[in-house]
């Protein structure tokens, strides 16, 4: 909150963004739309009432391993499973663990296979109608339109790969099996579609009835363990705390007053990936940059490098000098977790208290950094202690006035939203009415994206992360978990190999129309034909390098799971060349 | 020359509306481009809708004028 506040109130502008931007920003959006608040609906113990369980675009066992220990759990005790992905994850069939479904779709197709569930939903009378009728609104409209032909499984199928029997039955699962709930992840969100996504999934709840008590509801798993507490303090361009709109007079007004400074009442302000457009045009000077490293994680590396180096200015403040940092002019040092004191939120919106176990390495807290920042720019801002700042969250935003680090400590932790209505937090979310009074149903119509194969790049690339590393890996880098994972590899089906004359183990090259980059092939009859998969976790790799400035309509989340590539192996001749340049690569990164 | 980004940017949006009455679609992209964009972002756009809209989605040219007359909140 205190940054949101520095960008606000102390740079005078609303240019301020998360790594949700990346990740999450079309469950904000989606979910916001639809339900009327940016947040996933359970708490993590709600899957142990579930009795359906959707997978949708997302690897838990890889990226959730802690909630992934409690639905397999579920699972074992007999819950259906469904396993909506590309690729075939280890959820689909592990030990005591087998999917009902697994439905292998083209890549950039959720849209479509969404629609065609709520198709058999509509169609077969399949709707929880007493749900609909009493909670929610604009159900007529949608379901004419949900319930045309070219919604069907049959008409989508060629489009998605998805076999329309398949389908039919999983749709039939989820809207009869008992408690359906839907788990998701960066493969939802990361499209062209990604919001539609999102709003695909939650009319598909609404129609079910299956939202609203222990075991349903539509889920997001986060990737980071503050992530959802970003978003809620309001790190995006157009929303204070308590995702409120920043022409709102009235919640401006809240600032204003207690902060005594005009705050920038246009809407909007710029988003990452609009920052590095006008980095690159001269409009935008100087960037701030609190623990992302994004010249490694955002897409299209080289527009991302050329912007960072059009800079005046580029302060980075992180615990390492990670790929950003390199390019920095200034670099202010970060605290880890065991220095922090503080709260972290996490997908559930429980808010835990974070205590540090050491004072600051650095001799400061990083708000006090931040405090000391919006000094020197002339405004006053000033904290004796962090308890302060979750005061300050609590006069300012309705969902959290009832938290405090005395009631934190207390309680131990407390799920948002809490306040008089919910002095004990609120572990289920729309449970009597959804926060905007009736859930709005949406139409999501399918829009394929405009990044598709071709004879040059005749296949399409997903990305992700695997269990042992962490996102771009600045922190498990550095760990013995190199020892499982020293680099990251490009996954493709027997068949894909087969005919370009790659064998496992050898050196490729992966083109897209942004970049070339080079890494070693893993056959893998886990990926289907036509679709190649690698992570992002070490810059040597840089699989970004290959990802393009392709984003979702509403939010701009970078469409990291569809790039058309081409993969070729290797000649000797480029092998020794990209070894010289890899040499190089340091003292060119530090220019 | 390649498109600017706020051209690539509304188009991606117009084209979410198509299957929508064509005056309805461009008030919900207006909207969210008012509710959403970058004032400077919204300029140019409306400057080079008023410049002739070159590779402008007509959903989104016609956007572009709702945000200049200020008709969209």
């Amino acid at each position: 909150m205190s940054s949101e506040k520095m960008v606000r109130a102390a740079f005078g502008n609303n240019n301020v963004d998360t790594c949700a931007r990346v990740c999450h920003s079309p469950t904000g959006y989606g979910l916001s739309q639809t339900f009327g608040t940016s947040a996933g609906t359970q708490d993590f113990k709600s899957v142990a009432k579930s009795d359906v369980i959707v997978v949708i675009g997302a690897n838990p066992t890889d990226g959730h391993p802690v909630f992934a220990s409690r639905m397999k759990r579920r699972l074992r005790e007999g819950a259906k499973l469904v396993v909506i992905d590309p690729r075939r994850i280890d959820l689909v069939r592990s030990p005591h663990v087998e999917a009902s479904y697994h439905l292998q779709l083209a890549p950039g197709t959720n849209v479509a296979v969404v629609n065609a569930f709520a198709h058999v939903v509509v169609t077969e009378g399949l709707v929880d109608s007493d749900f609909v009728a009493e909670r929610c609104e604009g159900y007529e409209q949608w379901a004419e339109f949900i319930a045309r032909p070219e919604h069907s499984p049959e008409a989508v199928e060629e489009i998605t790969g998805v076999p329309a029997s398949e389908l039919r039955e999983a749709a039939r699962l989820y809207a009869t099996g008992g408690n359906g709930a839907i788990y998701y992840g960066l493969g939802v969100t990361e499209h062209s579609q990604g919001s539609t996504m999102v709003m695909g999934m939650a009319n598909l709840a609404m129609a079910t009835g299956n939202i609203g008590r222990d075991g349903v509801g539509i889920n997001p798993l986060r990737g980071q363990n503050n992530v959802q507490g970003s978003c809620d303090m309001g790190s995006f361009p157009h929303e204070f705390p308590g995702y409120r709109h920043v022409s709102d007079d009235t919640v401006r007004g809240v600032y204003e007053t207690l902060w005594g400074r005009a705050l920038e009442a246009e809407p909007g302000g710029l988003r990452i990936p609009n920052m590095f457009d006008a980095a690159v045009d001269g409009s935008f000077k100087a960037l701030f940059v609190q623990g992302e490293d994004i010249a490694q994680s955002d897409p299209n590396t080289k527009h991302v490098t050329a912007a960072l180096k059009s800079l005046d200015l580029l302060v980075v403040q992180d615990l390492f000098i990670n790929e950003t940092a390199k390019l920095a002019h200034v670099l202010l040092p970060g605290t880890s977790f065991l220095e922090k004191d503080g709260t972290f939120i996490n997908a559930e919106r429980r808010i835990n208290r974070v205590r540090p176990i050491m004072a600051p390495r650095t001799g400061k807290h990083e708000w006090e950094i931040v405090c000391e920042i919006a000094q020197a720019m002339g405004y006053p801002m000033t904290y004796d202690h962090s308890s302060e700042i979750m005061d300050e969250i609590a006069i300012t935003t309705p969902t959290f006035s009832g938290v405090s680090f005395k009631m934190l400590d207390e309680k131990g932790s407390v799920q948002w939203p809490c306040n008089a209505n919910a002095p004990q937090g609120t572990p289920i979310m729309h449970v009597d009415g959804f926060v905007r009074g009736k859930g709005r149903f949406v139409e999501t119509d399918y829009i394929p994206t405009s990044e598709r194969s071709t004879r040059r790049f005749p296949l399409i690339l997903t990305t992700g992360r695997i269990l042992s590393q962490y996102n771009v890996g600045a922190q498990t880098r550095r760990t013995a978990n190199v020892a499982w994972h020293p680099e990251d590899l490009l996954e493709l089906h027997p068949h894909d190999a087969e005919v370009r004359g790659i064998k496992d183990g050898d050196e490729v090259a992966l083109a897209s129309r942004v970049g070339e980059t080079h890494l070693h092939a893993r056959i893998d009859d886990r990926m289907p034909v036509g679709v190649v998969y690698t992570t992002f976790h070490h810059p040597v790799t840089g699989a970004n390098v290959v990802t393009t400035d392709n984003s979702d309509w509403a939010t701009n989340c970078p469409e990291y799971k569809v790039t058309a590539v081409q993969v070729r192996l290797k000649k000797a001749a480029e092998r020794h060349e990209s070894s010289v340049a890899s040499e190089r690569l340091p003292a060119l990164a530090q220019d | 020359m390649e498109n600017p980004p706020y051209l690539r940017l509304v188009n991606e949006i117009a084209v979410q509306f198509t299957h929508r009455p064509f005056e309805e679609s461009a008030e919900v992209v207006a909207a969210h481009v008012r509710k959403f964009w970058d004032p400077r972002m919204r300029g140019q756009l409306m400057a080079h809708a008023v410049a002739g809209g070159e590779g402008l989605h007509p959903i989104a040219v016609r956007a572009a004028e709702l945000l200049q007359q200020q008709t969209v909140r």
